[in-house]
């Protein structure tokens, strides 16, 4: 008990007590918080199986000669025969329900797009077992010593990357609705017209948040460990000060978003604005390396980026906060930019 | 020396100007009302006295201090209950009522505030789930926490039953037998006749009438009284006009 202050804590705390109060008690918002990284965890790891290789899906167009192309490539090992049905192959393709589709003329026609992974690896099996069967003559069989490392799985990538979204989604979500929600209601007006320093209102907003974080980025981390085989190389303190420092990065980001924003249709729409390139460009789900060289400085200054970059260097490569401190601090710098805009173009009332 | 003292403060919103040259005075241990239609400049009017907003011209001087410079002083020493405030609802009223106190340096503690509100029994129940009645008295609770010197109410009791409305009046009539300076807006003149020493008619953001409320009903004259007593409401109206003011 605190007398001077009639029992209350110090104010910092109060407000972000009532924060974090505020958000426990709010079902839907613990949905997001923690079930959502897990389903998106549990997609992600049946729709990239960790051991063995895809088949590659193909189809035979019907024809003459359809039959021996069908002969040849039921038996080859890495193909799986689909039947689209006649006139459905072009939205098969598109799809990617097929990833290449055989027309039995001679020599075979193969239809695919180029672009696409999956279908140019697809024209190389397909015609290695057409050209088997065919008759070729091998050279020799080379021998395969297939790798199986914990750790260099996509799903293993994949995991810190969803670990930063969450960390970003929460972050800001929770902050940015909690903010235009108490100034709809004219609850800080009400705030500013009491003694209560609008700094310390903006800190218990980022600070009331933290205490969900080792829910909100250990759930998942947990989840990839335990479920999925995920190697936690780097040290526990270590990945902790990553995520925390993430946390207050797009916390102060948040902060600012929220500053000026009136309705719940403005703070979502600069939220999106703000969060959907970096899904795209942060390399979550894939490399940000596949994006020109021209703009690479400025997608390694993204904080979405830098929290990523440094949870896969920590948790992937064991490495020390020393090897991600340019991360962590392009992390410190947008949380600190954030909430010092923040705090001068805030609208109280 | 005054509570408040403000002079010519003129408020404009584009074209329209919500307070036109406005003046009065309020003394310390005085109970003020500020009586008006919808639109007539009132809030404008208190949240410039409060500090909220900046008037466009005109001088506010509040327990003898300037709001530039003064803020933080002059915050520890009022206390404030809009007219709009919606408090958080997943709070309970003790921790409302916590977080409120946090911000005084001085004060009553929780259980004196409690007390005061009549809340003891809905301690722990969730704003969200307080009745109107129950929820005024905590946002004036909030704004007693620091145990303020002066009290801006802006329609403090605007749909409230009877009872509650009367445990409020009561509760104000406490305050001031401490020495406490209160301003206050409402629509209601039974209101305005029991709680206030003196009062301001306002309307187009200018003060039409301004004295206690005996005085106000003496200037209406001995001809309009035949049916019944005058009351302050037969002021109010010659003053304002009997036409609907909608917002």
């Amino acid at each position: 008990m605190n007398v001077e202050r009639g029992g209350a804590w110090h104010p910092l705390v109060e407000l972000a007590l009532a924060r974090l109060r505020e958000f426990v008690r709010e079902p839907e918002a613990m949905f997001w918080a923690f079930i959502f990284p897990i389903l998106m965890s549990v997609t992600l790891a049946i729709a990239f199986p960790g051991g063995g290789s895809k088949p590659v899906l193909v189809a035979i167009e019907s024809g003459t000669g359809a039959d021996r192309v069908r002969e040849a490539l039921q038996h080859a090992p890495g193909v799986t025969i689909r039947d689209v049905g006649a006139g459905n192959e072009a939205r098969a393709l598109r799809e990617g329900d097929i990833h290449l589709l055989v027309i039995p003329t001679t020599p075979p026609t193969y239809r695919f797009d180029p672009v696409r992974d999956e279908s140019r690896v697809a024209r190389l099996v397909v015609d290695d077992a057409l050209k088997h069967a065919a008759g070729r003559t091998e050279p020799w069989a080379a021998r395969e010593d297939p790798v199986q490392l914990p750790g260099s799985r996509y799903v293993d990538w994949l995991i810190p990357g969803i670990v930063g979204l969450n960390i970003m989604g929460t972050s800001m979500w929770g902050i940015g609705f909690a903010i235009v929600q108490s100034r709809m209601r004219k609850l800080l007006k009400r705030l500013v017209a009491s003694p209560m320093l609008k700094r310390e209102y903006l800190l218990a907003q980022v600070g009331g948040r933290l205490v969900l974080l080792a829910p909100e980025a250990g759930v998942p981390l947990l989840f990839g460990v335990w479920v999925l085989g995920l190697p936690l190389r780097g040290s526990i303190a270590a990945t902790s000060m990553v995520c925390l420092v993430g946390a207050l990065a797009f916390g102060g980001i948040g902060l600012l978003l929220a500053s000026r924003a009136r309705t719940f249709e403005a703070i979502s729409g600069l939220m999106n604005l703000t969060m959907v390139p970096m899904w795209v460009l942060s390399g979550v789900f894939f490399s940000s390396s596949n994006f020109p060289q021209a703009v690479q400085p400025l997608i390694h200054a993204l904080p979405l980026t830098a929290l990523v970059d440094a949870l896969r260097s920590v948790v992937l490569d064991g490495a020390g906060l020393a090897a991600v401190s340019r991360e962590l601090a392009i992390l410190a710098g947008w949380g600190l930019g954030g909430f010092a805009i923040a705090l001068r173009i805030f609208r109280w009332t | 020396m005054t509570g408040i003292n403000c002079t010519n403060l003129i408020k404009r919103y584009g074209d329209v100007v919500a307070v036109d040259r406005l003046s009065f005075q309020v003394g310390r241990g005085e109970c003020f009302g500020l009586l008006g239609p919808n639109g007539a400049g009132k809030t404008t009017t208190i949240e410039i006295l409060e500090g909220l907003l900046e008037p466009d011209a005109g001088e506010v001087q509040i327990l003898g201090m300037t709001w530039r410079g003064h803020d933080r002083e002059l915050r520890q020493r009022i206390g404030v209950q809009l007219q709009e405030t919606q408090l958080a609802e997943k709070l309970t009223v003790e921790e409302t009522l916590r977080l409120f106190r946090s911000f005084y340096h001085r004060g009553r503690t929780i259980d004196e505030l409690l007390g005061l509100v009549e809340l003891e029994s809905k301690r722990r129940s969730w704003v969200g789930k307080l009745s109107g009645g129950q929820r005024q008295r905590l946002a004036v609770a909030c704004a007693l926490a620091g145990d303020p010197d002066l009290l801006f109410l802006d329609e403090p009791t605007t749909g409230l039953d009877p009872q509650s409305r009367r445990q409020l009046w009561q509760l104000l009539a406490q305050f001031r037998s401490q020495g406490g300076t209160v301003l206050l807006t409402t629509h209601y003149m039974d209101e305005a006749e029991t709680l206030c020493d003196r009062v301001a008619i306002v309307d187009h953001g200018k003060v039409m009438a301004e004295g206690s409320p005996r005085q106000l009903i003496a200037t209406l004259g001995a001809p309009r009284v035949v049916t019944h007593q005058g009351t302050l409401e037969d002021v109010f109206v010659a003053l304002t006009g009997r036409h609907l003011r909608d917002e």
